[in-house]
């Protein structure tokens, strides 16, 4: 095993973090940073030093939104939402509970759904989200107004072929 | 003209009136769709933030499948359109991980099937030109700002739309529709959208923003490609700064007197029929 930078820009598998020289033009144009505990340029940084555990522990790599609009206007095309993705994919793999547990349960409860039918079930990922977060009254009166309208349909089309889904989700699964 | 159509899961459920609208004005404008064969979720944010060959694995099923018909594919969902063009982007740059990935699909990929948006299909090749001929109501007294997002623009090297920084395409759509498109500098911020569910105060703080941002470019909506990007602004923008959005192909069939309209801005969260009515555009 290569050391934790090294680790990830394998996994990029394109420019690599030593190419960023800190212009903090990705900070700036994130709709997130205000929020984030590390700045993206600083996620950059922590990666170069082997920061892997604050990384890893970190809310900033559940608060990107994934807009891209970092990479976009970056001077030397570091990809930033992949480092982040891979962070992200270290973090579960670790076992970390991060502070944005929130985060990572929509997304199972969203791919749930995708590997049982196919397609998400919106009512039935929110439900699921809502056991698992325990936030049951959460949007409960926009939810109510999005079901009488028939936009939430508890029987929306699946894909019929469910056997093809599920070897996509068995053979990409980690061992 | 013929196309493949991938209308992705939103679009039977959140954005409803958004699938239904694409499919009456295609017809409307000559375009036939072929829906894909039993096709499957594109993965969206959850796959790729938690597992990259699932996110390139997902959208490569409903490619290979595309690519049987040979048509060039229709995909109305940002969200969607953004996960098909990076997971071809990554599988033409990886052959070990195209090796992988194909052992797990059915059919054959190879990477030929060509992802287009119906904002580049209608502009492109149905035309402005032809799009203003079909106009039997202009959009008078509607001002609306375009609001693009991230998903049709970002990266801009695998999205390959018209321009990432100030994208015109929808501007000059609705301008051919006889509305008053209004320029504004929010086109491609993010509102935040994939957060709306597990981080809605800081995403309530963004999509306010736009709407306080269009309000100050002087216009009277916004007008959205994007199922992601409705749901969000429709649900999360406070009181005092609300305004109504539309799917731009919602005001396509306004314009051209299709039957459909009265029926979708109905399933509107903020409410857009008192300006339509206003305006006399209903």
């Amino acid at each position: 095993m290569g050391s934790f930078l090294e680790d990830v820009n394998k996994q990029i598998n394109g420019v690599d973090l030593q190419n960023c020289y800190h212009c903090q033009k990705c900070s700036s144009g994130c709709p997130m940073a205000a929020a984030m505990d590390f700045k993206p340029n600083e996620i950059i940084r922590m990666v170069q030093m082997g920061q892997r555990d604050l990384l890893l522990r970190s809310s900033a790599i559940w608060l990107c939104a994934s807009c891209e609009t970092c990479v976009t206007r970056c001077p030397n095309a570091v990809d930033i939402p992949r480092m982040i993705d891979i962070l992200r994919v270290m973090s579960l793999d670790a076992g970390v509970v991060p502070h944005d547990r929130e985060v990572i349960q929509f997304h199972e409860s969203f791919l749930g759904t995708v590997k049982r039918g196919g397609r998400v079930n919106e009512p039935i990922m929110i439900a699921t989200y809502k056991l698992k977060t325990g936030t049951y009254l959460k949007d409960v009166g926009v939810g109510f107004k999005m079901f009488l309208k028939g936009k939430l349909s508890l029987f929306s089309p699946r894909t019929k072929n469910r056997k093809a889904i599920r070897r996509i989700f068995s053979s990409t699964a980690k061992s | 003209m013929d196309y493949s159509y991938y209308p992705g899961c939103s679009l039977h459920s959140t954005g409803k009136e958004y699938g239904e609208s694409v499919e009456v004005v295609s017809r409307a404008l000559g375009l036939k769709l072929h829906e894909l064969d039993d096709w499957s979720c594109c993965g969206a944010t959850s796959a790729h933030s938690t597992n990259f060959e699932l996110s390139v694995a997902l959208p490569a099923r409903n490619l290979a499948i595309a690519e049987k018909r040979g048509l060039d594919v229709m995909i109305p969902c940002a969200a969607c359109y953004n996960r098909f063009k990076s997971a071809q982007h990554s599988l033409a740059q990886d052959s070990d991980l195209k090796n992988n990935i194909s052992k797990s699909l059915d059919d054959d990929y190879s990477g030929s099937a060509v992802i287009r948006s119906p904002i580049d299909i209608f502009h492109q090749d149905v035309g402005l030109e032809s799009l203003e001929e079909k106009v039997v109501k202009k959009l008078k007294g509607l001002k609306p700002v375009s609001y693009y997002g991230c998903l049709w623009l970002r990266p801009p090297e695998i999205c390959g739309f018209d321009d990432t920084e100030n994208p015109i395409m929808l501007d000059e759509m609705l301008t051919s529709l006889g509305a008053e498109s209004r320029n504004w500098s929010f086109k491609t911020d993010c509102c935040g959208g994939s957060l709306t569910i597990s981080k809605t105060e800081l995403v309530e703080n963004m999509v306010d923003r736009l709407m306080r941002m269009a309000r100050e470019a002087g216009a009277n909506c916004l007008v959205t490609a994007c199922p992601l990007c409705m749901a969000n602004l429709d649900m999360r923008a406070h009181e005092d700064v609300q305004l109504p959005t539309f799917y731009f192909t919602e005001l396509i069939a306004l314009a051209m007197g299709l039957e459909g309209p009265e029926n979708w801005l109905g399933l509107h969260n903020i409410d857009p029929l008192p300006l339509i009515k206003s305006l006399k555009l209903l």
